[in-house]
């Protein structure tokens, strides 16, 4: 480590333990975090398309996720390294942003990485490469702009939207049975949607998944599935046109929030006190069915005696549901959660056609279901496979093709996947590079030498030769001055991603660039890594 | 070079490496529970880490997988389906480990002839499917036949309880099972058959008894016989009432004082307990304690009082007595009271029980084990849980197979079929398929010290022929009719058999890199 001395030699102390920290400086520190990028990038590589690989991660508690979302895997490998860091909030940001893509852009900045290397080497200055990698993202920004395509669709014909979501779920484990899963998310999506204000809250999809049963009994439920089964096991299992009252009070005698004592010491308070309680639950109940509730959904517990007096006055009740869950079924229901007693009117409950518990397996699981809401703009996705890890997988990936259908109900124009758009730009920027001079030619050239990485990536884990697919596939866009070629994954015979129906949404590809782009300046704009030392 | 991306002690490992780790664990596991299939397999020991170093004598596959702590993560994958097994359809827990241990093994050899996984997935896609559609196309269904349906299922019982150790007398238990399990007509709920274990006797005491038996006595004083039994099924204090307004204490300055609280207590508690009497019953069963103060007024009344009884216990007699369970008694006129005709005392070896007969709901039953010890009880419940489930779940789905390996070589014949029709590098999975799942005849046999060579090349020749029942008769050592010999699976268990297992290897094999976390450190407690 570079140390200061002065006159005396001595050393002057800059940083606070100076000799226990380790620094990297210049290109050193700039080598070290582009080759931790690429290390991380590396990894993702070959979850990439419809025939990447997943991967198996174990967590500190021993359990097991099988993923190949790229924002999951980065998620749960609990990296160390400060850069990797930054890919990871990258991959992040992609799922919160589009939803996919997440392993695409971690991909695409390591490629931006690997090609800073080499203009690095060269001696070209870090914030020139930036510079030219911006300049070359607009260039390509623009030009998906410029082949992508609307595409029509509208709630009847939902054909269209199916088939992006199709694109996206056939690089993940639930392959098998895509058609159906994707259908699903459309129409859960479309159910929610918005279409006049173009907007979609997926607050209002709920995905709930069970083990048991096969991927094929996934269904959609018009209304919402709570874990939970009736409070008193002699409820009845089915309602029908419920009211139901939502409600974020206990049945259970009221606890001020001043500290109070009560204190007995005759014979008469405590008979008094013991009326007093009884007529407290008795009241309660009777409120609830005063204002003509059929049915009870409490976030709090149930004393014994409350649950009695519900089951005796035939108001079937369910226990302990989560804030989140209570608030959709508000939402659902057009109901109104009720903090207190008190405030219970019969316009503040909910309404829905039907509720009923279902109970599954040898075990005693049971989930109610409640359907034919007043409101039925919200929806649950229920997932069925042979085991935990499956169930996971397949959360994941319908929440991917959730957000992309939500993405194409926003905006929809779209471009074409297999690695066409990415060739396409890679030609564009190709091209826009001449005409801008200085240095920043080169880094726009690396620009176009990065986008070609994931058709690269694609063709090579499909099992094809990557170098000959990407310069054949790329040959036949000029020559044909066809920019959806692309890679042919599935051995389908042509390399026409508009006839293979292979669509990404416009939106997702070019946040995929500026966010890589962005995170790749970020990089390379460090030049000194100060870190404390391992004992 | 490159820093380490990953915390300390995190383990990453690539490709080859990384498959052949997963291929390894999963494999070690399903050697473990290897020899347990089939009428012939062997039990294992299970000893606790707990205190007291418990003991599970057992071959049921979920449960010596469930004892088990794996570090190994492909291996959990082959836990987790074991486990759902066990919990979707109770039986099969240990084929489909084995059979996802046989598939993984074929694809890695696959993998070593540098065929791509994904490629072996296709295949074995192709091989699933069609391999479900022939056993759609072979399974039987009875369930027009009343007589032959239980045939049916007794067959089934027989099947699985033949690979237990209540093989001994696997007829008497398959009766036992088969009837408690018609009595449920039609629907998946297992509680309402109650298993009752009791050591002492031989397994061939246990009985069925149509009633439903509580492990309580009967309080002192109280009768020990009642007709037309009117049960009131409650859950509440019987000691003191807690006061459950919130913050408040008794507080008193005087002896007298206290005395008089007492009194009040004990004038609220009698007052309670004519609540009760005043129901017009004379049992009452409660799910907490009862004190001796409320107990001698049941006494003095003349109604039995039993307490304690478990929830499970509660929730149960409230469902054959057809009762509510009560927790205020304030209004005799609307809660509606159980019933049974008698309630008595019986006795089972040494302990006395209350036996509850003509209860409201005819589907409820008891089952009683009678068995050496603690050990063989566990088993021996286990193995009839299986056969419950199996039987609960054939009952709804009423397709039935033969057993014996015999879908095993019907779906290996039809895959062979199949990888002869695909052109590809696909052909090489769909074969591997077939040969996997002749892999389990072929355990079978050589669980029970067969020449299983042998055994699977004629096996394999009997269903050349058109309409073969021919399957692997352990006890004679050769190929039998399984149609004659009456051993029979339910379509459903191996339907799940085929599907989670494929499921599991899919996913296994579609792993190319395994990153273990730094394990949390624990903190010591020493």
């Amino acid at each position: 480590m570079a140390l200061a001395f002065d006159e005396y030699g001595r050393p002057f102390i800059i940083l606070r333990e100076q000799e226990k920290k380790s620094r990297l400086r210049g290109l050193d520190a700039q080598k070290a975090n582009v080759a931790a990028g690429k290390a991380v990038a590396r990894i993702l590589r070959t979850s990439l398309g419809p025939k990447g690989m997943d991967k198996m991660l174990q967590s500190p508690d021993g359990d097991v996720t099988i993923t190949n979302d790229g924002a999951t895997i980065l998620e749960q490998m609990d990296v160390d390294n400060q850069i990797a860091k930054l890919m990871v909030e990258l991959s992040r940001s992609q799922d919160y942003e589009i939803g996919d893509g997440t392993t695409g852009v971690v991909v695409m900045a390591g490629a931006l990485l690997e090609q800073a290397e080499k203009l690095l080497e060269r001696g070209i200055h870090p914030i020139r490469i930036a510079e030219g990698y911006e300049l070359a993202s607009r260039i390509a920004f623009d030009h998906l702009e410029h082949i992508s395509q609307k595409f029509e669709f509208t709630a009847t014909n939902i054909e269209p939207l199916v088939q992006t979501c199709m694109t996206t779920l056939s690089s993940k484990i639930v392959h098998r049975c895509k058609r159906a899963l994707a259908e699903i998310a459309v129409k859960a999506v479309l159910a929610v949607a918005d279409l006049e204000r173009k907007d979609v809250n997926l607050d209002l999809i709920k995905v709930e998944g069970k083990v048991g049963g096969k991927l094929e009994d996934t269904e959609l439920v018009y209304g919402i599935i709570v874990d939970k089964d009736m409070s008193h096991p002699q409820m009845p299992k089915m309602i029908e046109d419920a009211k139901i009252a939502i409600l974020t009070c206990p049945f259970e005698p009221p606890k001020p929030k001043t500290k109070h004592k009560v204190d007995i010491d005759t014979v008469e308070k405590f008979q008094l006190l013991r009326e007093q309680e009884q007529k407290y639950f008795d009241e309660m109940v009777q409120k609830c069915k005063d204002v003509g509730a059929t049915l009870v959904i409490c976030q709090w517990g149930f004393d014994d005696e409350a649950n009695h007096l519900l089951m005796h006055r035939n108001l079937p009740a369910v226990r302990w549901v989560g804030g989140v869950e209570l608030e959709l079924i508000a939402i659902a229901t057009g109901g109104r959660i009720v903090p207190r007693f008190q405030e219970l009117s019969p316009e503040k409950l909910g309404k829905a056609g039907l509720v009923r518990e279902k109970s599954f397996g040898t075990t005693k699981d049971r989930m109610l279901y409640i359907e034919k809401c007043a409101n039925s703009r919200a929806v649950t996705i229920f997932i069925r496979g042979g085991n935990k890890m499956m169930i996971e997988e397949t959360k994941r990936s319908l929440h991917d093709a959730l957000c992309v259908a939500r993405n194409l109900i926003r905006n929809n124009s779209i471009v074409y996947g297999g690695g066409s758009a990415e060739i396409s730009c890679s030609v564009a920027v190709e091209a826009a590079a001449d005409r801008y001079p200085g240095v920043e030619q080169y880094a726009i050239r690396s620009f176009a030498d990065a986008l070609d990485a994931i058709p690269l990536a694609l063709a090579e884990n499909s099992g094809l030769l990557p170098i000959d697919t990407l310069t054949a596939v790329k040959s036949q866009q000029v020559k044909e001055s066809n920019p959806y070629c692309g890679i042919d994954c599935n051995d389908v015979g042509t390399n026409d991603m508009k006839e293979q129906d292979v669509f990404e949404t416009l939106i997702g590809k070019q946040q995929q660039i500026l966010l890589s782009t962005q995170v790749v300046k970020m990089i390379l704009k460090i030049d000194d890594v100060i870190s404390p030392s391992e004992f | 070079m490159v820093d380490r991306l990953l915390k300390d002690d995190a383990i990453q490992e690539k490709g080859e490496r990384a498959r052949m780790a997963s291929f390894i664990g999963a494999m070690a596991i399903a050697d473990l529970v290897k020899t347990t299939l089939g009428p012939k397999g062997m039990d294992k020991i299970l000893q606790s880490t707990g205190r007291g170093r418990s003991v599970t004598v057992t071959n049921d596959g979920a449960t010596i997988l469930k004892s088990l702590h794996i570090d190994n993560p492909a291996a959990k994958v082959l836990v987790d389906i074991s486990k759902v097994q066990d919990d979707e359809v109770g039986d099969g827990t240990t084929s489909v480990v084995v059979l996802a241990g046989e598939l993984l093994r074929e694809a890695e050899k696959l993998v070593n002839m540098k065929i791509h996984p994904m490629t072996i997935i296709a295949g074995f896609r192709m091989a699933a499917e069609c391999a479900r559609n022939a056993l759609l196309l072979k399974a039987m269904d009875n369930k027009e036949d009343s007589d032959k349906f239980r045939s049916d299922l007794m067959n089934i019982a027989m099947t699985t309880l033949s690979s237990k150790i209540l093989s001994q007398d696997k007829e008497y238990f398959a009766d036992l099972a088969v009837d408690a399990v018609l009595r449920l007509k039609g629907s998946t709920n297992l509680e309402a058959i109650q298993i009752l274990k009791k050591p002492g006797g031989s397994l061939k005491d246990s009985f069925l008894d149509e009633g439903f038996i509580l492990d309580k006595k009967i309080g002192l004083g109280q009768p020990k016989r009642i007709e037309n039994a009117k049960i009131l099924v409650a859950n509440t204090a019987m000691d003191t009432d807690k006061v459950k307004i919130y913050g408040a204490r008794v507080r008193v300055d005087s002896m007298a004082k206290v005395a008089e609280i007492e009194a009040a207590e004990k004038q609220k508690m009698r007052k309670k307990v004519q609540k009760i009497i005043g129901h017009g019953i004379n049992c009452f069963i409660n799910r907490q304690l009862i004190y001796n103060f409320p107990e001698e007024l049941f006494a003095d009344a003349g109604i039995l009082a039993i307490e304690h009884a478990d929830f499970e216990g509660i929730e149960r007699l409230a469902l054959v007595t057809g009762g509510d369970i009560a927790s205020t008694f304030d209004n005799p006129e609307s809660v509606k009271l159980g019933h049974c005709k008698v309630i008595e005392e019986i006795m089972i070896g040494e302990d006395r029980l209350i036996h509850f007969s003509g209860v409201q709901m005819g589907q409820a039953c008891t089952i009683v084990l009678r068995g050496a010890s603690e050990h063989v009880l566990d088993e021996a419940e286990r193995s009839l849980h299986d056969a419950l489930c199996v039987l609960s779940q054939t009952v709804n789905d009423t397709r039935v197979l033969h057993g014996g390996g015999w879908p095993e070589m019907v779906m290996a014949k039809e895959v062979d079929e199949l990888a002869r029709k695909t052109p590809g590098k696909k052909s090489h999975a769909i074969e591997a398929f077939s040969r996997a799942l002749q892999a389990i005849p072929t355990i079978i046999a050589d669980n029970a010290g067969l020449d299983s060579a042998d055994l699977i090349s004629q096996l394999r020749a009997e269903h050349h022929k058109e309409q073969s029942t021919a399957g692997i008769d352990v006890i004679s050592g050769g190929v039998g009719d399984m149609k004659e010999l009456g051993i029979s699976e339910s379509f459903k268990v191996k339907q799940a058999v085929l599907l989670s297992a494929t499921e599991a290897v899919e996913m296994i094999l579609r792993v190319d890199e395994i990153v273990t976390c730094a394990p949390r450190r624990r903190e010591d407690r020493m």
